[in-house]
Order: structure tokens, then sequence, then C-alpha cells
């Protein structure tokens, strides 16, 4: 980059090769976009194209029998939108996809921040222990929800029987399958919703991991001396923390929040492996699932998922608008 | 004085709690990750009777151990089996080619936005994000409809294709860090040698980069291997196209499947991935989070 750029500049001072340098110039141009040209396609043809697509099937009544004959020109309509918006259970979904999103979110980059700091510091095994946090964010999520599934079963789980057994509690509890759990904490009668919880936690676990890789980088970059002064001044690992690692980790925070929460809100497998989207944990991408497989209906799931998408952006551009300056800051 | 001591003695105290309170969460944090696994592998050699009665025991001696799961999972299924020695081959298949040609096409691309100036350089980046910005299940309906057109959708082929779209701007921002580090005094070096640019590329350039590409290869493979998405939309129909991850999960709506099958397959899912982990786990963690302790 700063080898490009002096280049620039030394051009004027040798106004005899402008024109050379000009075809060097187109030439490196000619190659940039030929070497980026094979991404180019792949990305156009598997991306760009069916988003257009998506769009157009939105607003066409296409259900997978009359496909074939489904075209540029073919009747558009609202109604896909209309009964996207109509449909029982559409808000309720939405907002059920924004505690998921939220809820996993937050809690896999706190558990990737405590991940990082247990850490950081040498110990023997380290390596391997480093290896093993790792291995839910890399294991298959088909494996691994299956585990979570056995693990939570009330009939044979593992988690219920030592409940029962060790825990004293009066009955096993259905973790994916229970919409609503009531416990009563200091006399007050609150139903916790168990599944959407146990999704989160899921989530939580699975990528905490991304997170705890990405701060360890970054808190392996801090310079030792910073925290050495402080630490010969006398300040306590909470301040040390407090106010000399946390405004350094400031950026990387606010990267992965924003990576992890277009991903979590964007997620399908997880909830539809785990609870198939059933007692309170339908996402919205679930639901385009369920369109498009139980009702063939194309068009209203295209529509679903484009709201979901639009939902996305316009989060961002709030986030992006109010959270952006501060990450500046620091 | 008082006072004193008590503003002195908060270092000392943290410092102390933190110090056990470490080992406890890195006590806590490796149970966690390691016990599930565990307990997949536990319950694959367990009987299923043993497991119904006791569900809660974690531990098995090798007499109580059983390698039928292992048996009926990997038995191809015209012998009565589950067939998952075609549908590892199917994942296999699918995951190398998509690791190979995701580098043929990432790697000119990140050569290119890494060193060249062209027009649309800086948009390129919007591009990429558009990729993970619309959720996969939104690609998937017109892709849905585009490869049922084409006679793509049952193939491995298609599902290669997609693969690629899918891991190719990660790919680039991965390779591109590792190009900006490599000196491009080398590069000029080999022009005035003579070489071509795609020659500097090949002999300079690949085998300067040769950490970071495996890291990158892995990364890929990886994502490949545990997709279950697209292979669930586009393969369900043809048993014989199944992937591993397909295959499990479709495993587990069967009917007379037991858990400790399921685990059983989940173990052959899980395996592979593990051991290229595991012997190339320095390469992963370094090539994906390169660039992000530079802020």
């Amino acid at each position: 980059m700063v080898a490009t750029r002096s280049r620039q500049e030394e051009r004027p001072a040798r106004p005899g090769r402008a024109r050379r340098t000009l075809t060097r110039r187109q030439r490196e141009n000619r190659a940039g976009l030929a070497y980026l040209s094979p991404t180019l396609i792949v990305v156009l043809v598997v991306v760009v194209l069916p988003v257009l697509w998506t769009v157009m099937l939105a607003f066409q009544r296409i259900r997978l029998i009359n496909l074939r004959r489904a075209g540029v020109f073919g009747e558009y309509t609202l109604a896909n939108i209309k009964l996207v918006f109509t449909s029982p259970g559409f808000w309720s979904s939405l907002w059920t996809t924004l505690a998921y999103t939220i809820g996993a979110t937050v809690s896999s980059i706190v558990l990737g921040l405590i991940a990082a700091l247990a850490l950081r510091g040498r110990f023997p095994g380290r390596t391997l222990v480093r290896a093993s946090v790792l291995l839910p964010y890399i294991a298959p999520v088909v494996a691994v929800t299956f585990v979570w599934e056995i693990l939570l079963s009330p009939q044979f789980g593992l988690v219920d029987d030592w409940g029962t057994r060790l825990l004293g509690w009066d009955r096993p509890i259905a973790f994916l399958s229970q919409r609503e759990y009531p416990v009563s904490i200091f006399g007050w009668q609150v139903d916790l919703p168990m599944a959407l919880l146990t999704v989160i936690a899921f989530e939580a676990w699975r990528y905490f991991p991304f997170a705890f890789l990405f701060l360890l980088a970054r808190l392996q970059a801090v310079p030792a001396e910073l925290e050495e002064a402080a630490r010969v001044d006398g300040a306590a690992p909470t301040q040390i923390f407090r106010h000399i690692l946390l405004p350094q980790l400031g950026a990387v925070l606010a990267l992965l929040s924003v990576l992890r929460f277009i991903m979590t809100f964007n997620k399908f497998d997880d909830v539809y492996l785990l609870t198939g989207g059933g007692a309170g944990t339908e996402v919205v991408t679930v639901r385009v699932y369920q369109f498009l497989t139980a009702r063939f209906d194309i068009g209203a799931a295209s529509a679903q998922a484009l709201v979901l998408a639009l939902g996305l952006v316009l989060l961002l551009a709030v986030y992006l608008r109010f959270l952006a300056p501060r990450v500046e800051e620091s | 004085m008082t006072r004193h001591r008590v503003v002195m003695d908060r270092a000392t105290v943290e410092t102390r709690v933190l110090r056990v309170l470490r080992w406890v969460v890195i006590a806590g944090l490796v149970v966690a990750t390691l016990f599930p696994f565990y307990y997949m592998l536990l319950l694959s050699v367990r009987p299923i009777e043993e497991v119904l009665q006791n569900p809660g025991r974690i531990f098995a001696g090798p007499a109580e151990w059983t390698l039928r799961t292992y048996r009926e999972v990997l038995t191809p299924a015209g012998r009565g089996g589950q067939g998952f020695p075609r549908f590892l081959l199917n994942s296999a298949l699918v995951s190398i080619a998509a690791t190979l040609l995701t580098l043929l096409v990432s790697l000119p691309g990140a050569y290119a936005v890494s060193r060249l100036r062209f027009v649309g350089r800086r948009q390129v980046h919007f591009l990429f994000l558009s990729v993970y910005l619309f959720p996969t299940i939104l690609l998937a309906i017109p892709l849905f409809v585009l490869f049922t057109r084409l006679g793509l959708r049952g193939s491995l082929a298609g599902l290669t294709i997609v693969y690629i779209a899918q891991t190719v701007p990660v790919s680039i921002y991965m390779l591109r860090n590792y190009l900006t580090t490599i000196p491009e005094s080398l590069e000029e070096a080999a022009a005035v040698d003579g070489y071509s640019r795609l020659q500097t590329l090949r002999k300079v350039v690949l085998p300067l980069a040769a950490p970071a590409v495996m890291a990158n290869a892995l990364y890929v493979f990886m994502i490949a291997w545990n997709e279950f998405l697209f292979a669930l939309l586009f393969l369900v129909e043809d048993r014989a196209d199944w992937t591993v991850s397909l295959g499990l999960a479709q495993l587990s709506g069967g009917i007379e499947v037991s858990k400790t099958v399921l685990m059983a397959g989940s173990v052959v899912l899980t395996l592979p991935i593990v051991v290229l982990f595991f012997a190339a786990e320095r390469l992963l963690t370094e090539g994906l989070t390169a660039g992000a302790d530079k802020g």
C-alpha cells in the first residue's frame, strides 16, 4: 500500500515517462480485473442474481407446481407480501428472531471474552486447552445439535437425570420442547421461555470460540509495558481490565457484535435442528423454510426472506448510525 | 493509614481471587467444550438398553463396549445398514472439490485486491459484504429454482458451486491479509528476472503464502463438510447423493434408529474434521485471525 502510493507520487517528476506509466497502469487495471473476474462471476451467479431474483419471486404468485412457467414477465402482485404480514405468528417470529439474535450475540461475546482473558497467560497445556475450546465451533452442526438434544432429553438425558437425582428437581425439564417454564424468584412468578433460552445457550456455546479467537489475538497485541506500568502503580486487575484492556478491545468488540449479529440473524440450521422451530423458537429463517417445503409456496417464502433481509439492513443502519462514532472514539 | 491499606489490598485480594478463579474458568471451559464430545463417543459404544436404564452414567468400562452401532452405520444400504460410506465419499468429493476450486478462484482474487490497482477495487468489499448480509435461506430459494431448471439440483456439482460462493469472500480476505505482509520487492525482482505476473504469482507468491493457503484450505473444507441447509434442499430426494450431515439428519427422522446409532453417526461425521483440525490447529487459528490484531 505504502509502496504503491510512493510510486504514484514519483510520477509527476518524470514527465517523459508519462505514456509508459499510463499503459503500465492500464495493464495493471486489466490484470486486476482479470484476476478478480472468477470471483466476481461466482458471486454474481450465486449471490447477486439470486437476490434480485428473490425480489421478483416475492411479487409473483409462484408455487412449486407452476415453477417452470414462471419468468421475468409473470404477473406481479403484492399478495405475497400481504400474506406474510397477515399470516399468524409473523410478528411473534420477528420478536423471537430479535431476542434470539441479541441473546446469542451478547452471550457468545461475553463468554468469548472471559475465555480469552483466562487463556491469555501461559500455563502448561495451554495449546491443548486452546484447541479444545475451539471444538464447538469447528464441529459439524448436525452432530453437536444431536448431542445436545440427547443430553437435554427429558426421557433419557443426562442433565435431567442428574437434575432430578442430585439437585432435587421434582420433575424433568423439557429444555427443548417447553415454551414456558414457571419459576418463582423471591416470590415472583416468572415464566421463562425455556426452549428459546436453551437455543440461545446452544448458540453461546457454539460461537463463543469465534469471539474468543478474535479477542485473544487482539489481547496478545496489547503492549505488555502498559499493563506492567499499571501494576507497578498498584492498579487492581479489574481496574487494569476496565482502563487498559477494554479500550484496546473496543474496535474488535464492535466488529464482533456486528458480525455475530448478522450471522445469528440469518441463522437457520441450529434452530431447525434443535427444535424444528417449535416451542416458541420459530425464527424467521425457519418460517421461510416452512413456506418453501411444507406449502411449496415459493412466492411467500421469497417475500418472507426479503422481509428478513430488509429488517437486517434496517437494524444495521440504525446500529451504524448510533454506534459507529463511539467506535472511532475508542 | 488504615484507608491506605485497604486501597493497597484491593490489588492483592483481586490478584489472589482471580488466580483461583482463572483455574476454575479454565476447568469449566474445558469441561463445557469437551464433555459433549466425550458423551457422544461414550454413547456410541454403550448398548442402548443400558443407556435407557442408566442415562446419568458418564463412564463405561471396555467390557461393556459394543461396536454394533458402528457396524450398522457403516454397512452399505444394500446390505441393510445405513450406508454411511457412500455419504462419506460424497462429502469428501464435495469438500475437496470446493476447497480446490475456492483456492483457484480466491488466490488470484486476493492477489489482485492486495497488489493491483484497478477500477472498482475499493467497491469490491461491498460485493463481499452482500454474500453475508443476505440469509442463505434467501439465496437458497432462487438457487433452488435455478438449479431445478438447469438440472443441477440433485447433483454434487451444484452444491460445490454454492460452497465456493459461500467461502470465496472470507478466503480472499484471509489471503489478502497475508499477502500484504509479503514484501513487494520480491515480486519486483521476479519481474526483473523476466517472470510474467502469473509466473510470479505461481512461483514466488504462492510458496511464500503457503501457510495462509493451507489455513484457508482447512477453513473451506470445514465449511463444506459441515454444511447442512443447501445439502438438505438440493440433495434430499436421492439417497445416493446425500452428504454425511444430511444422511445423519435424515437418520434421526427414521423409525427404529436408536440414539446410540445416531451418536455413532455423529462420531463418524465429526471425526475427520477434528483430526484435520488438531493436525493443523496452529495454522487455522493464526490464519483466521490474521489482521485482527492490527485493530
